[in-house]
């Protein structure tokens, strides 16, 4: 009875079966590493999520209240990270300073393809004159060199969350606007939208109808690979006292710290930068996988 | 060719010059002086401070007279350093800089282009995942984190290599290591694809029809073939080197210019990170060129008009 009303459910819906977002995970499923990767990355994004609360019930460590007599000591039962010069347990440390890396990671990089996309849409259907100028600023934008671009943003607005993501992102946008706008120059030739424009269809509906929906594919593969690199890039200005500020962790400011105090706590280096490199490793396998499912013909390309 | 780079060079002026403008109007549109910080300046002496750099001016003016200094190679003066120009503090952190940017790509060309070779060839091989199962770590763990470790590993446990320091190829091992491994990593991936892609063309098909030897096709024919995707990444990876350097520096104390943004940048020092800022883009600039030229040397099918 349950079976039969769920399968007619499924023939009701008219995507299921081969719809191209289905074969896509479909070949993702079948990639073992990027399934590994997405399975490591949420896992990880599960416990920094979670982690920090359910330490603080069970034995109510936080991230920044202090213990001076307590001080740095190895890992044990009670601190499975061990504890920094402070007292302040590591591992409730590395969590939560997981969860800021990861927020301003997906924050940023949903902000650089936001302007991105919009940007790159309206150049390629615009065309013409207008779209040589746009893209004529993407290039130059492209010459500066973007980290010192961030750094100075960074020294300018100063060092809230919001505004290092922010900042992150207005420079992270220029190779999604150009992959939009590639797209949306071969799309706009299509007869389906020379069928809207003789509708009557509206610019702005066509572009947001009609076009972004289209460009989906390209959008996501270079998201899923723009946020490591943003979490990558956090952490560079975090490393260089830039991002997040004390007592608020995240794993650039905590190897920083690490690498400060590594020839005696050699935990504090060693826990942060495994953390790091496990989630960036995770990520650039899914981001490596989801752009094999999406793009097939991309596979193998770098 | 010659005529190539000429037209190629005139055509960059008015990027720079664009790259110029806007930079500066962002670095001085910015709230803060670089006199705020050294509270009690007497506003008399305010007065002639600003007089002297020119901020009293306005704000066109000032890009103008910027813009004069820079036809004469004049970068300005320092706010934070008053002692000295932009062009001497260049001129001392700079060559630093520049040694470990290409001790760094050299390494990485080395290790990425052999790495890269190796897994094209034993395609599909328990070999090839190894190498960029290796690779794709090699891009996941930031210099911040590898550097740290290796002096953990190399100058605080074994004691083989200085952690830190100048004088010398012996410091320059774990900088270049660290700053480097990142590129490394990238440029086996990209070495591997761009060598995949051109396993079945027809002037490899004519090599082994030839009779050449496998080693010859290998590295003669299809590595020739297969670096173009290298040579693209070149022009972006060393300006991202040197903007990288900054971290490999600090973690080392190596000698360079990128200890002096990150302050220059905090004291609004304007002069200071204008001219770092310009000088970044002029390389960004001819590496790029430097790579479309490369491209003809690579491949005999394209032409210069």
């Amino acid at each position: 009875m349950d079976a039969s009303i769920q399968s007619a459910d499924r023939l009701a819906e008219p995507l299921v079966g081969n719809s191209p977002a289905r074969d896509a995970w479909l070949r993702l499923k079948k990639n073992r590493m990027a399934m590994a990767g997405l399975y490591v990355a949420l896992g990880l994004a599960l416990s920094c999520g979670l982690g920090p609360l359910l330490l603080h019930s069970a034995w109510g460590y936080d991230f920044e209240s202090q213990d001076l007599a307590y001080g740095a000591r190895p890992p044990s039962l009670q601190h499975w990270f061990g504890t920094d010069y402070f007292g302040r347990d590591l591992f409730t440390r590395v969590l939560y300073g997981g969860q800021i890396s990861l927020c301003v990671g997906v924050l940023a990089a949903v902000v650089a393809a936001s302007i991105g996309t919009l940007y790159g849409s309206v150049s390629g259907y615009l065309g013409g004159r207008i779209d040589d100028f746009m893209m004529r600023v993407v290039d130059v934008i492209y010459a500066l060199p973007y980290m010192f671009v961030v750094i100075v943003l960074v020294t300018i607005f100063g060092k809230s969350l919001p505004l290092l993501f922010i900042s992150l992102g207005l420079v992270g946008w220029l190779m999604t606007a150009r992959i939009v706008r590639g797209q949306v120059l071969s799309l706009k030739q299509r007869e389906f939208v020379h069928a809207a424009k003789n509708l009557g269809v509206r610019g702005p509906t066509i572009l947001f109808r009609h076009l972004i929906p289209n460009t989906l594919g390209p959008i996501i593969v270079y998201f899923t690979l723009t946020v490591p690199s943003m979490i990558l890039q956090e952490a560079f200005l975090s490393f260089l006292g830039l991002g997040v500020q004390a007592p608020r962790p995240s794993l650039g400011a905590l190897i920083n710290d690490g690498a400060q105090h590594m020839a005696v706590f050699w935990w504090e280096l060693v826990f942060p930068a495994g953390t790091m490199a496990l989630l960036l490793f995770s990520l650039n396998f899914l981001g490596d996988g989801v752009r094999d499912a999406l793009d097939p013909q991309l596979r193998g390309r770098s | 060719m010659l005529g190539f780079v000429i037209r190629r060079i005139l055509g960059l002026i008015p990027t720079l010059l664009v790259i110029v403008v806007a930079s500066f109007l962002v670095v001085r549109l910015a709230p803060g002086s670089p006199f705020s910080s050294e509270r009690g300046i007497p506003p008399e002496v305010l007065v002639e401070l600003n007089a002297k750099y020119g901020f009293d001016l306005p704000l066109h003016e000032q890009l103008l007279r910027y813009l004069g200094g820079l036809l004469h190679g004049d970068l300005g003066l320092s706010t934070k350093y008053p002692q000295r120009s932009v062009n001497e503090i260049i001129g001392l952190g700079f060559p630093a800089t520049l040694q470990l940017t290409a001790v760094a790509l050299s390494w990485a060309l080395a290790i990425g282009i052999i790495a890269g070779v190796m897994g094209a060839v034993r395609q599909n091989t328990a070999w090839d995942h190894g190498l960029m199962t290796f690779a794709m770590l090699g891009i996941s763990v930031p210099s911040f984190v590898l550097g740290p470790l290796l002096v953990l590993i190399f100058a605080l446990t074994v004691y083989a290599l200085p952690p830190g320091g100048w004088g010398g190829l012996r410091h320059l091992v774990l900088p270049g290591i660290t700053l480097g491994s990142y590129y490394a990593a990238y440029i086996a991936r990209l070495t591997r694809a761009g060598m995949l892609e051109v396993v079945h063309a027809d002037y490899i098909r004519m090599a082994r029809a030839k009779g050449l030897s496998e080693t010859m096709i290998v590295w003669r024919h299809m590595l020739r073939g297969g670096l173009t995707p290298v040579v693209t990444f070149l022009g972006p990876a060393v300006a991202n080197m040197l903007v990288l350097s900054v971290v490999v520096e600090k973690i080392f104390a190596t000698p360079g210019i990128g200890p002096y943004f990150v302050d220059a940048a905090f004291n609004r020092d304007y002069f200071l990170v204008m001219g770092i800022v310009v000088l970044y883009s002029v390389v960004l600039l001819l590496m790029n060129l430097v790579v479309d030229v490369m491209y003809g040397l690579l491949d005999p099918r394209i032409r210069y008009e």
